[in-house]
C-alpha cells in the first residue's frame, strides 16, 4: 500500500509535468526574491516624495531658515553641500586617479604595492565617523584649519579615495595590454601611452567610480560633523576657511535637534539631498552604458 | 650589405620556457629573411629582441650583440625610441587601436612630434597603397578601424608600421588569423616592400617559408640549426633536422 504510493510519487517526479512545475516554482521564486529588493528603494523613494513635496518651492530651495529653522528655505545648506562636493572633487579626483594610474600602469608586484593595495581595501571599510574624528584631529587642530570647508573636504576626500582609486585602477586595467604594447611598438613612451590610448579608453569607467565616490561623499554626516558643519549660519560661507551648513547635518538637526519642527521641512529636505545624490548616479549610469555602446573592444 | 647582425645572442626568460642560445647571423637588407622552425623555438623571441619590444618582458639574462647598421641596439645607451621607429613589427593577431582608420596610420607619427596634416595626407596614402590596401579604404578613412574585416584589418597594422617610414619591418605570423586570399594580398606587399626595406618574417606555415623566403633560418628550441639562401635550404638542406622539418617528419 505505502509502497504504491511512493513508486507512484517517484515516477510522477520523474515525469515531464514535474520537472516543469518544479522549474516554474523556482523561476517565480527568484522573481519574488528579486522584486523584494526593489519595494525598499521604492518605499523610501516614495515615501520621501510624498511627504515631501509640498514642501518643495521656491522660496524653501532659494532662502535662508528663521524662527529657529522651523520656517523658511535651506539655501545656505545646499551651498554649502555643493561646495563640500566640489572640494571633495578638487583633492579626491586627481589624487585618486594619479593612484589608480600608478597602481596599474607602474607598480611592480611586490610586497610594498601589495601593502598599498591592502591599506586602500582596509580605507574603504573604516566607519565614517573614524574619518569625522580623524579630520578634526588632522585638519581641524593639527593643520589648524579650524572648523571649515577646506577640514570637511579633506576629510571627505580621504573617506572617498578608495573607491575612486579602486573604480579607476579596474576601469585601467580592462583596456586590453595589447592596444600598450602597439602603441610602444610604434615608438611611444610609456606616459605617451597612458595619455593617449590607455586613459581615454577608461575614461567612462573612470568618471563613473569618481561620480559614484562623490556621491558618497555628499550624502555623508558624520565626517562633516566635527569638521565643517554648522548648525545654523545666517550666512554663506565666502571662503574655504568658512564652515558651512550642508544638508545631510541640516537633515539630522531638524530631525532630532529642533523641537515642533515642521514635518514637511524634514521630509522637504531629505527629498532635495536624495534628488542632489540620486541625479549624479543618474549621470554616472548614463556616461557608463552610452561608453559601452561605443567601446571598439 | 647586411642590415643587421646578431653576434652570439643568448636570451633566457625567468620562467625559462623560451630562450635562444648563443645565436648568430647576418640579416641583408632589401631582402626577406624568413626565421621558422617549430614552435618554441625562439623565432618570436628574436623578432622581439631587434626592437627590443623584449624590454617589456621577463629577460633575466641576455648576452651578446645586435648591430644595427653597425651599432649595437643592446646598448643601454641605445635609443629604444627611435630603435622602435626604425624598426616596425607587425603582429600575429591584428591589433588595431580603437580609433579611425586615418588616426590608426598617424598615431606614430603624432608620438614623434609630427602634427602637420600635409605629411599624415602623404603618410596615409602611401602606407595604405603599399600595404595594398588604398583602394579598399580611400572612402572611409574616418570610419572606426575595427569596422575592418580581419584581413584589411592585418593589412593596417602593415601600414602603420609602414607609416612611420621605417627601415625593418618585423613581422610575426601575419597572415595566421587570415583566408588565402588576404594572406595572397600579403604575401604579394612583402614582394614590393623588399625593394625599400629588409623584411625579417617569422611565417605561419613551411609552406609561407618556402614562398617568401630570399633567406631562411631554421630555429630549433632556441638554437640557430641552419641559416642559408631559400632554395639552398628548402631544396637541399645541409643539416639533417633541417631536413627532417622541411620534409614534414616532425614538427
Amino acid at each position: 500500500m505505502n509502497l504504491q504510493r511512493i513508486q507512484r510519487f517517484s515516477r510522477w517526479w520523474a515525469s515531464t509535468q514535474a520537472r516543469d512545475l518544479v522549474q516554474r516554482l523556482g523561476f517565480g521564486l527568484v522573481t519574488l526574491v528579486a522584486l523584494l529588493t526593489v519595494i525598499p528603494i521604492v518605499g523610501v523613494v516614495g515615501y520621501i516624495v510624498v511627504q515631501g513635496a509640498s514642501a518643495i518651492s521656491w522660496d524653501f530651495l532659494f532662502s535662508f531658515p528663521y524662527d529657529g529653522m522651523r520656517q523658511g528655505g535651506i539655501w545656505p545648506a545646499i551651498v554649502g553641500t555643493f561646495y563640500l562636493t566640489l572640494g571633495t572633487a578638487i583633492f579626491a579626483v586627481p589624487l585618486g586617479i594619479g593612484a589608480a594610474i600608478y597602481l596599474s600602469e607602474y607598480a611592480p608586484d611586490n610586497r610594498w604595492t601589495r601593502l598599498i593595495r591592502l591599506a586602500i581595501i582596509n580605507l574603504a571599510g573604516i566607519p565614517s565617523v573614524v574619518y569625522g574624528l580623524f579630520g578634526l584631529g588632522l585638519f581641524v587642530l593639527f593643520f589648524n584649519f579650524g572648523t571649515s570647508i577646506l577640514a570637511g573636504s579633506l576629510t571627505l576626500s580621504i573617506m572617498t579615495l578608495p573607491v575612486i582609486i579602486s573604480t579607476a585602477e579596474e576601469a585601467l586595467r580592462a583596456v586590453p595590454q595589447s592596444f600598450r604594447v602597439v602603441s610602444i611598438s610604434l615608438g611611444g613612451t610609456k606616459w605617451q601611452t597612458i595619455r593617449r590610448i590607455v586613459l581615454p579608453q577608461a575614461l567612462p569607467g573612470i568618471l563613473t567610480g569618481v561620480i559614484l565616490g562623490l556621491e558618497r561623499a555628499a550624502g555623508e554626516t558624520a565626517p562633516i560633523l566635527f569638521t565643517v558643519a554648522a548648525f545654523f549660519l545666517p550666512r554663506l560661507p565666502n571662503s574655504p576657511l568658512d564652515a558651512t551648513m550642508a544638508l545631510p547635518y541640516h537633515l539630522f538637526v531638524i530631525s532630532t535637534q529642533v523641537p515642533g519642527m515642521p514635518i514637511q521641512i524634514q521630509y522637504g529636505t531629505a527629498l532635495v539631498l536624495m534628488v542632489f545624490v540620486l541625479s549624479m548616479n543618474l549621470v554616472a549610469t548614463t556616461i557608463r552604458s552610452r561608453a559601452r555602446a561605443r567601446r571598439q573592444w | 650589405m647586411d642590415k643587421i647582425v646578431v653576434e652570439g645572442l643568448s636570451v633566457y626568460y625567468s620562467d625559462g620556457t623560451e630562450s635562444l642560445k648563443n645565436v648568430s647571423l647576418s640579416i641583408p637588407a632589401n631582402a626577406v629573411t624568413v626565421l621558422f622552425g617549430p614552435a618554441g623555438g625562439g623565432k618570436s623571441t628574436l623578432l622581439r629582441v631587434l626592437n627590443r619590444l623584449n624590454d617589456l618582458a621577463d629577460v633575466v639574462l641576455m648576452a651578446g650583440r645586435v648591430l644595427l647598421d653597425g651599432q649595437n641596439i643592446l646598448d643601454p645607451k641605445f635609443d629604444v625610441i627611435t630603435l622602435r621607429r626604425r624598426v616596425g613589427m607587425v603582429f600575429a593577431r591584428p591589433v588595431v587601436l580603437p580609433m579611425s582608420i586615418r588616426e590608426n596610420l598617424t598615431y606614430g607619427l603624432e608620438l614623434a612630434g609630427e602634427h602637420k596634416k600635409q605629411v599624415h595626407d602623404e603618410a596615409v596614402e602611401t602606407s595604405l597603397t603599399q600595404a595594398a590596401l588604398w583602394d579598399e579604404v580611400k572612402d572611409r578613412l574616418g570610419d572606426p578601424a575595427v569596422a575592418l574585416s580581419g584581413g584589411q584589418q592585418q593589412r593596417l597594422c602593415l601600414a602603420r608600421s609602414l607609416a612611420l617610414k621605417p627601415e625593418v619591418i618585423l613581422l610575426d605570423e601575419p597572415t595566421s588569423g587570415l583566408d588565402p586570399i588576404s594572406t595572397a594580398k600579403v604575401e604579394a606587399s612583402l614582394e614590393e616592400l623588399k625593394k625599400q626595406y629588409t623584411i625579417i618574417l617569422v611565417p605561419h606555415s613551411i609552406q609561407q617559408a618556402a614562398r617568401t623566403a630570399d633567406f631562411a633560418a631554421f630555429f630549433l628550441q632556441g638554437e640557430l640549426v641552419e641559416y642559408a639562401a631559400g632554395k639552398e635550404i628548402f631544396l637541399t638542406p645541409k643539416d639533417k633536422r633541417t631536413e627532417d622539418y622541411v620534409e614534414g617528419r616532425f614538427g
